[in-house]
């Protein structure tokens, strides 16, 4: 049920339902699309990504120079939450073969391929395995098996829809993989939508060239991290797990190798040392960081403390300056606030409208550009819908799918989305829902190649927190493709790197010289990274914790 | 600006806390200035950790849902809970029959049911958790798998049972049975997999690599596109 303030904007949604209904029938199109010419413009406006303070240049580290999305900048230029004195490394508190941070899918492909390659591996993470983004992906995980596709065009797809900035080797592998991968995932169990004879269930998703979008109901990111995480499990003899410990620095040895973590227990608040012959970073994306201060679709965890971490040692990072926007998040009720709403609502014949009950842009322009006309629509033509929180949005008009697809539409096709606006009273396939742009995924990453490794010896990342797979723009279906194809390959190759590393003396000198550089530009003692979880703690509470002390945003 | 919302509260370890009245859960415990380091996970009611037990307001009952999920009412008293503690057994998929013997040596807690059907109603997820323990009793593998298809495993249901079952552990094994060895197998899938073994797409993998960026760019923009079954 909407409040009273938003009702009279629903009427007339309703009133002229009709008439939209009557046009897309015959065939035209509700808005007309964009000009090659206006895209730029309202680009240039309005994505969050080009606002004149959206990036910029990173003063220290190996990207010194380069322009990056400036909360990453700022998270990056900080101190560290550790003082190297504290440490004894000559004796850790744990010693492992392969060390996985972060523990979603691309960590639990990675320690079972480790596994598998004959070592032993240590799994940390700062929540309880398996609570990651991995967990909430819903469309799919892309994979060319159709008879009609191939590697070649699922690596067209991906490199075209990249701008062609994507890095080839890294596709190459994606792309020539993607059966295999889907293959491994059927042998542990994952069950995919498969029709009756056995075929696979698949379906387009945007920029790819055949249906090659395969899933698991609306629960494919579910399905196969909790698939991986009960193996994970099931090899307690060769990996070891830590829950509820985040690591918050990496450890070298003599040589410049990376060759372990200090963990913080978030329980007891305790440090602790671990000595690794390689390291595999698999801490997903930066969702939390609330980029311009937008709402996320992402996990409480998603803070980017492996690309802390990793640019301490001097790991080179890439294409951080590029975000994706979600056109369609949920901004009313309250309680769902940027949730993900899926691109099909709007190819089942969702339409965007404002205030007035007006169509504003074609529903179907790239993401970037639905984007930014959704926020000029709302921030400069004042045409959005407020909610009793102060929240702007847009409608999107749900219920249209089933007058055009036909009754019960909505509830076979997104079902999971249905049950998410019921529970808190808005029924969207009787009322429209209201939108507004989302933080969603962190294109670039730490600069990794097909092995998975990055310039630093010993240290190896996969998943979302890599970089140079997508170029600055990813498709939809190849994240979760990602976390299995390079967490499968970080694992191999880590492992295979472990057999013959040789470790020297550990050290955490590099923070010493990474702080003096921090110190140079005078930035304050208490900005302090990775941030390890969001603070969403209200100013007036924390004015009368008074003697809490936060470090960054942890107590 | 917002409109003024109405305050309500909340108790959380025996102390009244006033949060606005639309909050979850979970943002009124923040609002109150707890920092949560468990008993949250992705905030969007996937990720099952955040199941919780609470009572309200002159209710003798124990509540149960997901905190992220939840709306907070006038006297709700609250209770976090870090996680379920229950048992995974361990096994190797390779070696199991989808089949009861499956179910028998690695849950035969399952048995113990005594239909009783509180794991049901306390689901967040509304599925019907006692029909597909009583289909793994039956060795029904492939109905316990579709049943708990949509299982988030927070864990609550094991947390009510009477009869200590581990319902969200064992609807696992059943899924992981049913996709492993159960549904019928994908000829494209087994093809395209042993077509890449033999490097019959490499040639072109490579040219494709190597290509000049014009080049690139025309084999982009002129592949044919083809998005319906034929």
């Amino acid at each position: 049920m909407y409040p009273e303030s938003m009702q009279e904007s629903i009427k007339k949604v309703k009133k002229t339902r009709s008439e939209r209904l009557k046009l897309v029938k015959s065939g035209k199109e509700i808005y007309p699309m964009m000009t090659e010419k206006e895209r730029e413009v309202v680009l240039n406006k309005f994505h969050p990504d080009y606002q004149p303070d959206a990036r910029r240049k990173i003063r220290i580290g190996p990207n010194k120079g380069e322009k990056l999305t400036t909360e990453v900048a700022d998270l990056l230029e900080t101190y560290s939450r550790i003082d190297p004195k504290d440490f004894d490394l000559t004796k850790p508190d744990y010693e492992t073969d392969v060390l996985v941070i972060g523990a979603g899918s691309a960590g639990f492909a990675a320690a079972l391929l480790a596994e598998e390659n004959g070592v032993d591996v240590l799994l940390v993470t700062k929540l309880r395995i398996g609570d990651s983004n991995s967990m909430m992906a819903q469309g799919g995980i892309q994979a060319a098996v159709r008879p009609d596709d191939s590697p070649v065009l699922h690596y067209l797809d991906a490199i075209g829809g990249g701008h062609f900035e994507n890095k080839p080797e890294l596709v190459r592998a994606l792309t020539a993989e993607a059966p295999d991968g889907i293959n491994w995932l059927k042998d542990h169990g994952v069950m995919f939508d498969r029709n009756p004879d056995g075929t696979m269930i698949t379906k387009s998703g945007g920029g790819t060239s055949r249906l090659r979008m395969h899933s698991a109901r609306d629960y494919t990111g579910a399905a196969i991290c909790a698939t991986l995480r009960d193996e994970v499990l099931n090899r307690p003899d060769h990996i070891k797990i830590l829950e509820h410990q985040p690591v918050v620095e990496l450890i070298k040895d003599n040589t410049g190798k990376v060759s372990g973590a200090v963990l913080y227990h978030l329980e007891n608040r305790e440090y602790f040392t671990i000595k690794a012959k390689a390291t595999i970073i698999t801490t997903g994306g930066f969702g939390r960081l609330h980029i311009r201060n937008y709402e996320t679709t992402n996990h409480y965890g998603a803070t980017a403390d492996g690309l802390v971490i990793s640019y301490r040692v001097g790991a080179k990072l890439m294409y951080m300056d590029s975000v994706q926007y979600h056109p369609t998040g949920a901004i009313y009720p309250q309680q769902i606030i940027g949730f993900l709403c899926t691109e099909k609502l709007r190819a089942l014949g969702a339409q965007p409208l404002n205030k007035n009950a007006e169509p504003f842009v074609n529903p179907l322009e790239p993401r970037d550009v639905e984007s930014s006309a959704f926020i000029r629509e709302c921030l400069e033509r004042k045409n959005g819908i407020k909610t009793p929180s102060g929240h702007i949005g847009v409608w999107l008009d749900t219920p249209l799918i089933d007058q055009i697809n036909g009754k019960g539409a909505i509830q076979a096709s997104v079902p999971a989305m249905v049950r998410q606006f019921a529970r808190f009273d808005v029924d969207m396939i009787a009322e429209p829902i209201l939108v507004y742009p989302t933080l969603h995924y962190q294109n670039g990453g730490v600069e990794i190649n097909a092995q998975c490794e990055t310039n630093i010896p010993g240290l190896f990342v996969a998943g979302e927190a890599s970089g140079g797979l997508h170029g600055r723009n990813r498709l939809m279906g190849n994240s979760q493709l990602d976390l299995i194809i390079f967490g499968r390959r970080a694992g191999k190759f880590a492992a295979d790197y472990a057999k013959g590393a040789k470790i020297g003396k550990l050290t955490l000198d590099h923070i010493y010289e990474y702080e003096k550089d921090v110190k140079e530009l005078g930035i304050d003692r208490l900005k302090i990274s990775p941030m390890v979880l969001p603070d969403y703690i209200p100013d007036a509470v924390k004015a009368k914790q008074l003697t809490t002390k936060y470090h960054g945003t942890l107590r | 600006m917002a409109d003024k919302v109405k305050m309500v509260k909340i108790v959380v370890l025996g102390e009244g806390f006033d949060v606005p009245e639309d909050l979850t859960i979970i943002n009124a415990l923040e609002y109150a200035g707890f920092q949560l380091t468990h008993g949250v996970g992705c905030r969007e009611g996937f990720c099952g950790a955040c199941g919780t037990i609470y009572r309200e307001k002159g209710d003798y009952k124990l509540q149960a849902g997901l905190a992220c999920q939840t709306v907070v009412s006038d006297g709700m008293y609250l209770a976090q809970i870090p996680f379920v503690p229950a048992e995974k057994p361990v096994y190797d998929i390779t070696k199991l029959k989808p089949d009861i013997t499956a179910i028998k040596d690695n849950y035969p807690i399952v048995f113990r049911c005594v239909a009783c059907n509180t794991c049901s109603k306390v689901c967040p997820q509304d599925l019907e958790v006692m029909d597909y323990v009583q289909a793994l009793i039956r060795g029904d593998i492939e109905r316990a798998a579709d049943l708990s298809f949509d299982c988030i495993r927070c864990g609550l249901c094991a947390l009510r049972c009477p009869a200590e079952i581990v319902q969200y552990n064992s609807a696992m094994l059943a899924r992981r049975l049913c996709g492993r060895y159960l549904l019928p197998e994908s000829k494209d899938l087994t093809n395209r997999v042993k077509e890449i073994a033999e490097e019959q797409y490499d040639k072109e993998l490579d040219e494709l690599v190597n290509m000049n960026l014009k080049k690139l760019k025309e084999r982009y923009y002129s592949r044919e596109i083809k998005l319906f079954d034929i």
